[in-house]
């Protein structure tokens, strides 16, 4: 590996603020390795010669106040980019260019960061394992057998592969976590509100949050930093006091109360990560947290919520792509033969079964046995929540109930698909911030990640005690670069 | 609860995605192993319950009545799979 | 057709010596006079270059979201005071799902569990007296964009410029039984709503639409027949006839021992009938549900009552306060009142003149003009200063009424002052009696023949003499001296 696409995003800033890289020996750096990873699919889109340009702008007028100064990154593409084709991961965009730019991305260019590309994702979102990709899947830097999880599958790759310093993805049921534990690296998923959803293609508007993705709980909160900021654009985000995250930061946990939720202890997960889950708390321990024994009653429910929520959601907001002003459309003999066929052709399977959900679950005679049971049933595991942190600051669980899982091993059960995200549906379903953090490996030498579930609002003691915890686990991901020949 | 063909037919045309029946009946599968599991959720009473839309505790913020977009026509056709400069052009409707 | 009973003031159809009555409630869909969209920041304005008006949001780009805009919130709640509704402190937007060219979202953000305003009523004027017609909400939604099928042989047009604009739904309850009634209640609805400044009611521009939702029964029966509704209307004269084919039809059918099918129809207009919209295959199925990337809006009391504050004296009350100080009749107050601007007109006349003859000139010959020519008070030719101006001149003896006419013709060139007029046309009325009695002792003189008759009892004769001092005077003898001094001479 490159001496500098080794570096963390910390470290990068540092070595450009000291003038001892330039923005273009960093650019050119991401730009060679990822070049000499296609194998990974990781990119949907490559905008490097516009990166190099900006780079080289950059070295010509530098700025150093700025928070990361000249660094290249690439994201995922699910976030709009201006004049860059933003595709969803979906053939029915697979043409399309925005002419304007989400407030995420556009927060990480105003503090230097260089667009270097577009990250591929499951179609709209949907998925985990990042199959479901019109562009094909992405392989996992662990293993060219493994998916890299799902649906910022691509952003996973990316990080763990040493693509991209930094990137975002954006997390509906598990989408930042799930992957970042596949991938053994670190995904932050903040507090519904936090972040501004406008420009980012919606999946499940209750439940999208754009988050960053990290080698490391430092530059996690360097980029959650620089990406949450309160919208007038977008009516859900919320204007409450921004913490400076990354100078904040501390490993100074001692005292803070961490919840174990029994219910997380589920049938037929593996010892390794049972044993995971006790060593996560052995550190925790360590660090003076004291640990409490809690009860989320709920949990059980959260899947099913989820898989009425999110389709219902999604089927309304993937409305809009019915061929007439963007994107992909089929021949049809009159308008409603055109909607037809573009959305049968234009979508994949899961996106179209998504749909079908969503549609049943709202439609007459069935709106209340499924959507507002759902609704009143989130309310109740919102309720737990509430609930459990009147006594603890934040609660610790396993990220995933496994390893990442083999390409194509549950392509054709797509409840055993859903199942993968058990632990992470229930924080999107409240609304709450949750980063999942590399802990150690299974028998078979795959990563395995700790979730950590913070209050709503509070990412910097979320942060804080996955900083501490990071440094207990000293964790070292096993990627041996299978890929570059 | 078993969802049946003719209602995967009625829910797709709904959703405006055609279907054959092939594609149906693995819809129907498919739906039915979902369906399934979602079926948890009627273990639960929930008839005292609040629905919860949103997370998000708090109103609606409210924007002064402004006008700051202008004329996108050419941004917001370039985009469109056909159009005469000035439309947006779908095949004939047919009231 | 004459299966209308007219002899009595109730609109009812007759067939087979049953009598029938017809249901009829509207929901009418009146544009938010605002500068931009309800959700988006894009111009309103009427009549602009196809997509011209159009933002990302309006036509529904990946990941735009809507943001609502205050004043529609203000013009909404308005409204509802003006319908004397209860407002609504927390309301909620929903999605209403379904596809159409012109709908860009693939569903309206509506509000159907939750409005923003509740129940309030329209008092409206019948022959046979007032009638309270009962509202049943008001809420905020979008409008969809257009679709224009007869530009393009093979192609549907499709111009958003009117996508995202805000309408406001006002559903009455199923009070409203003539055409008649929905004519009074279409415009007193839009006189409201003018006087608040919250929709500009012009029928032609679409600012102003209804769905009319109409059904029959046996007159005396309490069970609701079925309704079909008949949607997107846009004159109350095709209301009227809508209603009118509508109701026949439905009358007709159960005649024959047929049902009424609970449907949408279209009100064809070139051959005066409606007829079913829908086939069943695509049977409409909305699929409501709480708009996700909106939160429940709420207004505090303090909100509302600021905007009690700034409500003018609408209507209702102000017909009544002109009753009262004005002394007019329940006609001429209905007439004064209909819109701001005639009421406000009436009131600068009178203001400084004369009321009864302010109200005679503004409802006859005013009113005469503006019609012939198809203006608004607002754009009327001659103005409120001049006209009562006019009206001082005829008070104050100055020039006879029938001077007043000719100045009044004069001054509608280029709003001239009728003082001017008068002067510069010397149009002045003669008052002088020594000048008035050397014209009749001229006419006298002149006609000796006929003061003889008239003197033997031939008293019709006095107009004769009249007329010949008019004539003479070229219109500008005083009327009541002549007939004094006239007497006096006979």
């Amino acid at each position: 590996m490159n001496s500098i696409t080794s570096q963390s995003l910390t470290t990068l800033v540092k070595n450009i603020k000291n003038k001892k890289l330039s923005s273009q020996e960093v650019t050119k750096a991401f730009i060679e390795r990822s070049e000499k990873s296609k194998d990974l699919n990781a990119y949907i889109t490559e905008d490097y010669a516009n990166a190099l340009s900006k780079a080289k702008k950059f070295d010509q007028n530098p700025n150093f106040d700025l928070k990361i100064p000249g660094i290249p990154i690439a994201v995922k593409d699910l976030f709009c980019t201006y004049n860059v084709k933003t595709t969803a991961g979906s053939k029915i965009l697979s043409n399309f260019v925005p002419t304007y730019e989400s407030t995420v991305t556009q927060n990480i260019w105003n503090e230097g960061g260089i667009l270097l590309g577009k990250l591929n994702c499951d179609e709209f979102a949907m998925g985990s394992s990042n199959e479901t990709s019109f562009f094909g899947n992405v392989k996992n830097p662990i293993d060219k057998d493994l998916v890299p999880g799902g649906s910022s599958g691509g952003s996973a790759a990316a990080i763990s592969g040493h693509l991209t310093p930094i990137t975002i993805g954006t997390d509906t049921g598990g989408s930042i976590r799930q992957p970042a534990s596949f991938t053994g690296t670190v995904g932050l998923k903040p507090t519904y509100g936090s972040c501004s959803r406008y420009g980012i293609v919606a999946f499940a508007s209750s439940l999208d949050q754009a988050g960053p993705m990290a080698q490391s709980v430092e530059d996690c909160a360097l980029l959650q930093e620089i990406i949450s900021t309160y919208d007038p654009k977008d009516s859900t985000s919320i204007d409450f006091k921004r913490n400076s995250l990354s100078k904040e930061l501390t490993r100074e946990i001692k005292g803070k109360k961490i919840g174990i939720p029994k219910e997380y202890r589920v049938d037929g997960m593996p010892v390794e990560i049972e044993k995971l889950w006790q060593k996560g708390i052995e550190y925790a321990k360590d660090c003076g947290a004291e640990i409490i024994d809690i009860s989320l009653p709920h949990t059980k429910y959260a899947l099913p919520t989820y898989y009425i929520v999110a389709p219902a959601e999604a089927s309304s907001n993937l409305a809009r792509y019915d061929g007439v002003k963007y994107g992909f459309r089929s021949k049809g003999e009159n308008l409603i033969d055109m909607y037809e066929k573009t959305r049968s052709d234009g979508f994949g399977e899961e996106v179209q079964r998504r749909i079908i959900i969503g549609t049943y679950v709202l439609s007459s005679g069935y709106y209340d046995a499924y959507y507002l049971k759902a609704q009143k049933v989130r309310k109740l595991i919102k309720n737990d929540f509430d609930h459990a942190y009147k006594k603890v600051d934040a609660i610790i669980t396993p990220s995933t109930p496994s390893s990442a899982f083999k390409i194509g091993e549950k392509t054709n059960d797509p409840v055993s698909m859903y199942l993968n995200d058990i632990f992470t549906v229930p924080v999107n379903l409240a609304g709450l911030p949750a980063i999942s953090i590399p802990a150690g490996h299974d028998t078979k030498g795959y990563p395995l990640g700790l979730q950590i579930i913070g209050k709503a609002f509070q990412e910097q003691e979320l942060l804080n005690i996955a900083y501490a915890l990071e440094e207990k686990i000293n964790f070292k991901n096993k990627v041996n670069d299978w890929w570059i020949k | 609860m078993m969802i049946d063909l003719k209602t995967i037919k009625h829910i797709s045309k709904l959703s405006r995605i055609s279907v054959d029946e092939k594609k149906a009946q693995k819809l129907r599968v498919d739906l039915n192993s979902i369906f399934e599991f979602i079926e948890k959720l009627n273990e639960l009473k929930t008839d005292n319950v609040q629905p919860l839309t949103s997370v998000a505790e708090t109103t609606l913020k409210l924007r002064p009545d402004e006008v700051h977009s202008h004329n996108l026509r050419d941004e917001i056709i370039r985009n469109s799979p056909e159009d005469n400069k000035d439309f947006f052009v779908v095949p004939k409707v047919v009231e | 057709m004459d299966k209308v009973n007219k002899q009595n003031t109730e609109y009812l159809i007759l067939r087979n010596k049953k009598a029938y009555e017809v249901i009829i409630g509207l929901e009418v869909h009146a544009q938010v006079i605002s500068k931009s969209k309800l959700f988006s920041s894009s111009s309103t304005k009427f009549g602009a270059e196809p997509n011209t008006q159009v933002s990302l949001v309006d036509a529904a780009f990946p990941g735009m979201l809507p943001v609502i805009n205050e004043f529609c919130v203000k013009q909404a709640i308005k409204t509802g005071i003006g319908l004397k509704a209860k407002i609504n402190k927390k309301s909620v937007f929903d999605r209403k799902n379904y596809f159409y060219a012109d709908l860009p979202q693939g569903y309206q953000i509506s509000q159907f569990n939750y409005p923003i305003v509740g129940e309030g009523s329209v008092i409206i004027d019948t022959p046979i007296g007032q009638k309270t017609i009962g509202i049943e909400r008001l809420h905020l939604e979008q409008d969809a964009g257009k679709s224009i099928h007869d530009m393009d042989p093979q192609n549907t047009l499709i111009d958003l410029n009117r996508s995202g604009v805000a309408l406001m739904e006002i559903v009455s309850k199923p009070d409203l039984r003539s055409p008649e009634e929905v004519s009074a209640y279409i415009k007193k609805l839009r006189s409201i709503m003018r006087y608040l400044g919250t929709c500009d009611g012009n029928m032609q521009e679409g600012s102003l639409r209804a769905d009319v939702n109409v059904s029959v029964r046996v007159k005396g029966s309490k069970k609701l027949g079925t309704r079909c509704e008949i949607k997107n209307v846009n004159s109350i004269k095709f209301m009227q006839m809508a209603i009118n084919y509508e109701a026949n039809r439905q009358v007709d059918l159960i005649e024959e021992g047929k049902l009424v099918s609970q449907e949408t129809r279209l009100f064809d207009t070139k051959k005066n009938e409606t007829r079913s919209m829908r086939n069943k295959e695509d049977a409409h199925d909305y699929r409501y549900f709480p708009d996700p990337d909106l939160l429940p809006l709420e207004v505090s009391d303090e909100f509302i009552n600021k905007l009690a504050s700034e409500i003018p004296e609408l209507p209702d009350d102000k017909k009544k306060r002109f009753i009262d100080k004005y002394k007019l009749s329940s006609y001429e107050a209905t007439i004064l009142v209909s819109d701001y601007e005639t009421s406000k007109y009436f009131e600068d006349v009178v203001e400084n003149s004369d009321v009864r003859l302010g109200t005679n000139w503004i409802i006859g010959e005013l009113f005469a003009v503006l019609n012939e020519k198809n203006l608004e008070i607002s754009q009327s030719p001659i103005s409120a200063k001049n006209l009562s101006k006019l009206i001082n001149l005829i008070k104050n003896g100055t020039i006879s009424g029938k001077i007043a006419k000719t100045i009044f013709e004069f001054m509608m060139d280029g709003d001239k002052d009728p003082l001017k007029i008068v002067e510069e046309k010397k149009l002045k009325q003669e008052s002088d009696p020594k000048e008035l009695e050397a014209i009749i002792n001229k006419v006298i003189h002149d006609n000796p023949d006929k003061v003889k008759d008239y003197k033997s009892g031939k008293t019709k004769l006095f107009g004769f003499f009249v007329g010949l001092v008019m004539k003479l005077s070229a219109g500008k003898a005083n009327p009541q001296l002549v007939n004094d001094i006239l007497k006096r001479k006979l």
